[in-house]
Order: structure tokens, then C-alpha cells, then sequence
């Protein structure tokens, strides 16, 4: 019983990693790009669902709001400071995604300032619990779990069967060619930003419900373990990113359970070091191979 | 696209080159840094023309090639596709205008299918939008299909279609030749750019696809502009062929001539008497 409690919590914190890490991984995967600014997009859904309660818009249209902000935000970032930098060398581009995360971080911490705000979660999400013999789980973590799994079915079939996702696979794969096939790259590449920061943007909600406080440096940890999911389940691949997420998010539970919480981080990198000596490319990842 | 030929004509008789040439360059010149790649280069290609380029390794025949794709923009020079200049086209707007290329080495979308990869290049013929598909509307069902059987059509001509699930990068190397080919049709060219396409070929292989080529060339109507080393397909399929060197054009004309041009023997074929 209680190891199934915990199972369901696994999932719970799983679900999110893996939404948040499919948006390091889309990204990776078509422009090459670590997107650092991804976890403060984060933070940035969670002030502004916060906000949009606050000002008295219904539960449901305040995630809208959210989700739809974290998109355009994402969006304006990708035009406003990585396109300029297309050509550029690559850690042109790293070290400005670093920097447009600062830039969040400082905004945040400016307008809302560095104490903890307590996010509304319980109008989002209703606090109760379903029991199901004798295991009562929690409803905020069946809403997790199952809209993270429809979100990523939706994902799946967009990048499988659309014409949008055949042009993403195209351009992750050889940006050029796929250029000289008339596939409009720069849209492209918009639309990955505007994806990936969308699932983001639901994750945000789901992680604010799940652990109610809002700091400007919430995003950081976050988009971290995020990020160590992405790599863990190979880095551009979309199945590997959920994997993930998921190992990640059962890891973490399960070391907390058995008391060793001052551990979790701990644990959390030590797997990410024992997976990249085994398997540099992660679960799913593509090998390397370099041309001599 | 708005002209082409009658199918039931006969291609040379309505070769009509001086009027609307596909593709016509006048004095196209590149430097790369301090050292000229290419420098006055003229050439027009007529609709439904196959013309060959030849010269040397690293005459600049790929170079051209990437200039006509807008991969390369020229330092010198102009470039007219169907009659309309391409100054301010870029890669993809090149690629709609209707000039569509394959890759001395083979680039396609390995991970994805044989008919993913076709549907890649019809990606521009599709007209719906992404909630559209999300939502399932009739119109995405519409669409998809008749791009499916478009693609499948387009894959008939190498008789392809029966390994359209297969992952393209586990074809045979022919068969990913002739893939990167379907594909770049699938973009509804006016002018085929070929770099190599014999490259790694064997000489029935060659054989096939010099029928290939022709039968293109008579099925869409379209022009075709070759890069290629197998001196046997150039001067059996083309109907025009210049040579570059130290990326000039030191020779146009037909087969024939260029055979016998003094300048291409010494050039390129090496002096009279050698064999």
C-alpha cells in the first residue's frame, strides 16, 4: 500500500519532469540548443496564473492565460534572441540562453520580489482524494497524470502524423536539405519553441498545484531536473524525454520514502552520471558518431 | 508553372530555348574570401532541356549548384528562374520557384519513412492547419490522403511504392539515390538539379538510370541540369553540356562538340592519343 502511494507520487512528479524535459528535448533536437531560459518559463506560467486568479478570472481561463503566455513568451524569445544568432556558433547561442534566464529570473525577482508568493492552487485544482480499496490517492495526482499523458498522445500525434511534425523530424534532422525541399525553417522552428513551451506551460500548472509557492528562482531547479531527464532519455528524443522524466520523478520519490531526502539531489545527478558513463547518448539517444 | 508541353508532342520539336529559358545566369561570379570559386559563368538551361555540367574535381560544379539553390549567394552576376530574378529569393524561396536538387552525398531524412520523406517535399502542397489536424477535422483527413496517394504515385515511377513504410536510411544505396530523386520531384520543380547522380553506381545501374532521367524528363516536363564524372551517361542523356575549369566555363555545346573541342581534351579528357 504504501509502496503504491508512492508509486502514484512517482508518476505525479514524473509527469511533470517529462512535459517540462519534451520541451528541452523538441528544442535540442531541431536547432541544437540547450534552452537554459526553458524552467524560467516555468516560473513565468506560475506568476502569471497567480495573477490572473488574483485579478478574479475563472480557474479555467487563468491557465488559458498562463499556458497561452508561456507560448508567446517562448515565441518572442526564439525571434527575438536566438534567430539572430542562427549562424552564429553554438555557444553564442548556449551562453544567450543563459542570459535570457538571468534576465527572467531578475524580472521576476523585481516585480514580485524575492519572498515566496502562495500559489492558488486549490481553485485550479480541487484538493481531494479518491480511495480505490483501502488507497486513497489524491485527485490533484490522477489530473496530473492523466492530462500529462493525454498532452503527450497529443504531442505524439502531432509529430507522427502532421505534415507540421514531418517538417520538425525533417528540419531536427538536416536543417539544409530540408531548406532546399521548400519546408519553411524559420516557422519551423517557432512552432517547436511554441509546442515545447506550451507543454511547459501546463507542467507549470501542475508542478504550482503539487508544491504551492512561488519564487523567481523556482524555475531553475525545475528546469535542472528536467533538463537531467532530457539527457538521461537521449536528448532529442521525444519517447526518451518521457521515459525520463518518469525515471526521474520515481527516483526521487522513492529515495525520499526511505528517508534519505537530504539525498535526492544527490541521487538524482549520480544516476545522470552512472547513465552518461554507460550510455553517453541516454535511453533513446541517437550514438554519437563522429566523421574522421 | 503555368505552360507545359503537350504530352503527345514530341519533346525536341517543342524545344523552344531562346524564348523562356528555365534557368539563365549571366556573369555569375563567387569569391570565397580572397579566391574566385567561380567567376563568369552563363549558362541557360530551356524548358525540358537536359544539360550536363563536367569538369575536374573542384571546378566549382557544386559550387554552382549552391549558387542556383541560393545556398551561396553570388558576390557578382545574376540569376533568372523562369524568367523572373532570383536576387532577392532565398533558399526556400528558390525551392518554390521551382528549382528542386539531390546531393552528390545522399541526404535524406534517414530516421523518417520512405514516404515520410516524400511527403517532406509535397509539405508546401498541403493546405491544412495544425488545429486542424489536432482536431481531426475532414479536411486534414482530405488532404492527408490525397497527399499519401500523390506521394505513392510519385514513388511508382522507380516502382517504389511497395517500400514506403521502410526507413529511408535502410534502403539500398540505389535505392536512396533514386529516393532523393522522387523527393526533390515531389516539390513540383521546372528544373532538376542532379549532383552525381551515378555516383557509386554500377554500369547497369548507370543504365537504369539514364533511361530514368529521359523518362523524367517526359513524364513532368521539366529541365535537367546533371553534375556527373560518367562521361558515358553525359554524352548519351544530355542534349547540352559545358565544361568548368578553375570554375569557368572553358566549353559549351553538344556532346559532340565538346568531344571534339581541342581546349576540353587537353582540359579535362587529357591530350589526344592518350588513353
Amino acid at each position: 500500500m504504501q509502496f503504491l502511494s508512492q508509486l502514484i507520487n512517482g508518476l505525479q512528479l514524473g509527469s511533470i519532469y517529462a512535459l517540462v524535459a519534451l520541451g528541452y528535448s523538441m528544442v535540442y533536437g531541431i536547432i541544437m540548443l540547450l534552452n537554459f531560459a526553458h524552467g524560467d518559463i516555468i516560473m513565468v506560467g506560475g506568476y502569471l496564473a497567480m495573477l490572473a486568479i488574483g485579478a478574479g478570472v475563472a480557474p479555467a481561463f487563468a491557465v488559458m492565460i498562463s499556458i497561452f503566455g508561456c507560448t508567446i513568451l517562448a515565441v518572442i524569445i526564439e525571434k527575438g534572441a536566438y534567430k539572430p544568432l542562427r549562424s552564429a556558433p553554438r555557444l553564442s547561442l548556449l551562453i544567450t540562453a543563459i542570459g535570457v534566464s538571468l534576465l527572467l529570473q531578475n524580472l521576476a525577482l523585481l516585480i514580485f520580489s524575492a519572498n515566496a508568493k502562495p500559489f492558488p492552487g486549490t481553485s485550479i485544482l480541487p484538493s481531494g482524494s479518491v480511495s480505490i480499496g483501502g488507497l486513497s490517492i489524491g485527485t490533484t495526482a490522477i489530473i496530473t497524470i492523466v492530462v500529462s499523458v493525454v498532452s503527450m498522445a497529443a504531442l505524439t500525434l502531432v509529430v507522427q502524423k502532421t505534415k507540421i511534425g514531418k517538417a520538425m523530424r525533417a528540419v531536427s534532422e538536416d536543417t539544409e536539405a530540408a531548406q532546399l525541399m521548400g519546408i519553411p525553417v524559420d516557422l519551423i522552428i517557432s512552432v517547436t519553441f511554441a509546442i515545447g513551451s506550451a507543454l511547459a506551460g501546463i507542467g507549470s500548472i501542475l508542478f504550482c498545484c503539487r508544491y504551492p509557492l512561488l519564487t523567481p528562482t523556482m524555475g531553475s531547479m525545475l528546469g535542472l531536473k528536467a533538463f537531467i531527464a532530457a539527457v538521461l532519455g537521449g536528448i532529442g528524443s521525444i519517447p526518451g524525454a518521457v521515459v525520463g522524466g518518469f525515471a526521474i520523478g520515481l527516483a526521487e520519490v522513492f529515495v525520499n520514502s526511505v528517508g534519505l531526502s537530504t539525498w535526492t539531489d544527490a541521487v538524482v545527478f549520480g544516476i545522470l552520471i552512472i547513465v552518461l558513463l554507460a550510455r553517453p547518448s541516454g535511453f533513446f539517444g541517437r550514438p554519437m558518431v563522429e566523421k574522421v | 508553372m503555368a505552360q507545359r508541353h503537350d504530352p503527345r508532342l514530341p519533346i525536341l520539336a517543342e524545344r523552344d530555348l531562346g524564348k523562356t529559358p528555365v534557368i539563365e545566369c549571366k556573369k555569375l561570379g563567387i569569391d570565397f574570401g580572397g579566391l574566385t570559386a567561380v567567376d563568369d559563368f552563363n549558362i541557360t538551361v530551356g524548358q525540358t532541356e537536359i544539360a550536363g555540367l563536367i569538369g575536374p574535381n573542384g571546378a566549382g560544379k557544386t559550387t554552382i549548384f549552391n549558387l542556383l539553390t541560393k545556398v551561396y549567394l553570388p558576390t557578382r552576376g545574376s540569376m533568372y528562374l523562369n524568367g523572373s530574378d532570383t536576387r532577392d529569393m532565398n533558399t526556400i524561396a528558390a525551392n518554390r520557384a521551382g528549382i528542386a536538387r539531390t546531393f552528390q552525398n545522399i541526404r535524406l531524412f534517414k530516421e523518417l519513412t520512405v514516404l515520410e520523406n516524400v511527403l517532406v517535399g509535397l509539405h508546401n502542397k498541403m493546405s491544412y492547419k495544425l488545429p486542424e489536424a489536432v482536431l481531426r477535422l475532414p479536411s486534414y483527413w482530405r488532404e492527408e490522403r490525397k497527399t499519401r496517394e500523390k506521394a505513392l504515385d510519385l514513388l511508382s515511377i522507380f516502382d517504389m511504392q511497395d517500400l514506403h513504410g521502410a526507413k529511408a536510411g535502410s534502403l539500398p544505396y540505389g535505392s536512396q539515390r533514386r529516393l532523393e530523386i522522387v523527393r526533390a520531384l515531389a516539390t513540383d520543380p521546372i528544373i532538376l538539379l542532379l549532383d552525381e547522380p551515378a555516383a557509386g553506381m554500377n554500369p547497369s545501374e548507370t543504365g537504369e538510370l539514364m533511361k530514368n532521367i529521359i523518362k523524367i524528363r517526359d513524364t513532368f516536363h521539366i529541365a535537367v541540369l546533371l553534375i556527373e564524372h560518367d562521361m558515358h551517361l553525359v554524352m548519351n542523356v544530355c542534349e547540352v553540356v559545358g565544361v568548368l575549369n578553375y570554375g569557368r566555363l572553358i566549353a559549351k555545346g553538344s556532346p559532340k562538340e565538346i568531344q571534339d573541342d581541342p581546349l576540353v581534351i587537353e582540359a579535362y579528357l587529357g591530350k589526344k592519343g592518350e588513353t
